[in-house]
């Protein structure tokens, strides 16, 4: 209905309204994020850096949040080839299952975590006679960094698999390749940005998981203390501190996310793209 | 219209009139300002039950409660929280407010707590005294140490090291056995329920009746217990000063201290000077 040779000329109502929502929108975000950053100095931050529960935090970070991602890229990446590949009864109910986590509260989740696997739990009482104990454990800590970062990454990946060139996978088959060969050598490496996209999203909210870990694993420096929950505690008796540790996380979560969004337009996922037929 | 907006940013010119449309009406719809108190949240159970009491009184009055450690009430309150009244569980965070300027009256001791210990009903580490969180392997949890049980919890380990029938290295064995600091006394009370726990210390007053029957106490010796003496004041620039002081006086009455020792807490007259 838009008349279309009166559009060019004068900017309209609807491009003035984007722009405001837009910059309404990133002050948002970036003030918060500003006022971090202003309040303390990068020396303070480099000196909070030496502290023993600093570095602790920091080591029991990258431990558990680099296994939680390996186990959810490991688990996660064949159910994302399934749900895009596949239909099958029930797949409604295994998409909610696995977006879930991504809705529900995270202490509800870290609660739901100790009904299931807590020592009087439904798998917990199974895991006990094995001698294996979950909560207040640093392997509790990456059980609850799984649960929550499981739709960050099957929901990409999914995306990423659904969005191939069928003719290319059907190309596959004709020349009787098997399914499995199939999927690591062609859908694999041509999904491969989407995959990406997946680990950086599933990496970032496992390094800021807090409340899951807090219900279920507890919170002590060394074992379970992980950088967002220092923050936490951080906060409640040393200001200063709680802001330095904020800083840290704030630096390290927004080199994941850029760096791992710079890799796929870089010349290496390139030139694979290029390889591509089609492309 | 569809010369000025075309169709498809409708939804953004939707988004900001919402956004714009309501912001007015929420300012002009509580004209009545509720009492906000921040306490302790050892003290929810017995503050709930005197906010009830005054809103029945008061026909009008709105009492909202925010329960949480004493250190983040603290700190909510330096931040620029709008409270009436802080009531805290120890005198540090009380004088931490005070110290920055931020109350408007001399801070009232107006309750008493003390330490008890708390395992599951089922007892998982079948622990039949308290020299018994000394032994090897048994899962203890404490509120960390800015949490005003938390620091209490590790004077009484201090205390029951010296105290006759104890090992003089009671208290390291059983802080090598903690396995969470938990961030306030509730989080204490709700890994020993469901048995991820074996052992905690709370305060008596944790042990409510929706609490009790997954719980099973240890009287800390009277030597070496620690009584926890509850400061409240007004807050600075209390948006409700009134209700707040209508609040604390029925904190102070007689059938308000009634409430709190029927909540497991101690009350004034009955501890003495």
């Amino acid at each position: 209905m838009a008349d279309p040779a009166s559009r060019p000329p004068r900017p309209s109502l609807a491009s003035f309204a984007v722009l405001v929502a837009g910059t309404l929108l990133l002050a948002f975000l970036a003030l918060p994020f500003v006022g971090l950053l202003l309040r303390v100095s990068p020396r303070e931050v480099l000196a909070r850096l030496g502290s023993a529960v600093v570095l602790d935090a920091l080591r029991l970070s990258f431990v558990t949040s680099i296994a939680a991602t390996a186990v959810v890229v490991v688990l996660g990446i064949p159910v994302a080839w399934l749900l895009a590949t596949r239909e099958f009864p029930g797949k409604r109910v295994v998409e909610v299952l696995v977006d879930l986590p991504m809705v529900l509260p995270p202490t509800v989740a870290g609660f739901a975590l100790l009904m299931a696997f807590g020592r009087a739990g439904l798998a917990g009482r199974g895991l006990a006679a094995l001698g294996i104990s979950l909560p207040f454990t640093t392997l509790g800590v990456v059980v609850a960094q799984v649960f929550m970062a499981v739709p960050f990454m099957v929901g990409p990946a999914r995306a990423s698999f659904a969005s191939l060139d069928r003719k290319l996978l059907d190309a596959a088959a004709t020349l009787r390749a098997r399914e499995t060969f199939t999927f690591f050598h062609v859908a694999l490496p041509l999904a491969m940005p989407g995959l990406l996209a997946g680990v950086a999203m599933s990496g970032a909210r496992s390094l800021g998981e807090f409340g899951a870990t807090i219900t279920f694993a507890g919170n002590l420096p060394g074992s379970t203390q992980t950088m967002p929950l220092a923050v936490y505690v951080a906060l409640q008796s040393d200001l200063d501190a709680a802001v330095a540790l904020s800083v840290l996380l704030l630096v390290m979560a927004f080199g994941l996310l850029l760096g791992l969004r710079a890799a796929p337009a870089g010349s290496f996922w390139g030139r694979l793209d290029a390889r591509a037929p089609g492309r | 219209m569809s010369r000025v907006i075309d169709r498809g940013a409708m939804p953004f010119v939707a988004s900001l009139l919402l956004l714009f449309g309501t912001a007015p009406a929420h300012g002009a719809a509580n004209t009545a300002k509720p009492l906000q108190v921040f306490a302790a949240a050892s003290l929810a159970d017995a503050f709930t039950e005197l906010g009830h009491l005054l809103e029945q009184r008061q026909p009008g009055l709105r009492v909202r409660f925010n329960f949480a450690g004493s250190q983040q009430l603290a700190t909510q309150i330096e931040q620029g929280a709008a409270a009436d009244v802080f009531a805290s569980a120890d005198e540090r965070w009380m004088d931490y407010v005070r110290e920055r300027g931020l109350l408007a009256g001399e801070p009232t001791v107006f309750v008493h707590n003390r330490l008890v210990v708390i395992v599951p009903a089922t007892n998982p580490a079948r622990i039949s005294k308290l020299q018994d969180l000394a032994k090897g392997g048994i899962k203890v949890v404490l509120a960390a140490d800015a949490v005003p049980v938390g620091r209490y919890s590790r004077t009484v380990l201090r205390n029951l090291s010296r105290t006759d029938g104890f090992a003089a290295d009671f208290a390291p064995k059983v802080m090598k056995n903690v396995v969470s600091e938990e961030e306030n006394v509730k989080s204490v009370v709700s890994k020993v329920q469901l048995a991820e726990a074996d052992a905690g210390f709370v305060y008596r007053s944790d042990i409510t009746p929706a609490v009790a029957r997954y719980l099973r106490e240890f009287e800390v010796p009277a030597s070496a217990n620690v009584v926890a003496g509850y400061p409240m004041a007004l807050v600075k620039d209390a948006p409700a000063p009134e209700a707040a002081k209508a609040f604390m006086d029925l904190v102070l009455s007689a059938e308000g201290q009634q409430v709190l020792q029927r909540h497991g807490l101690m009350p004034l007259v009955a501890n003495g000077p």
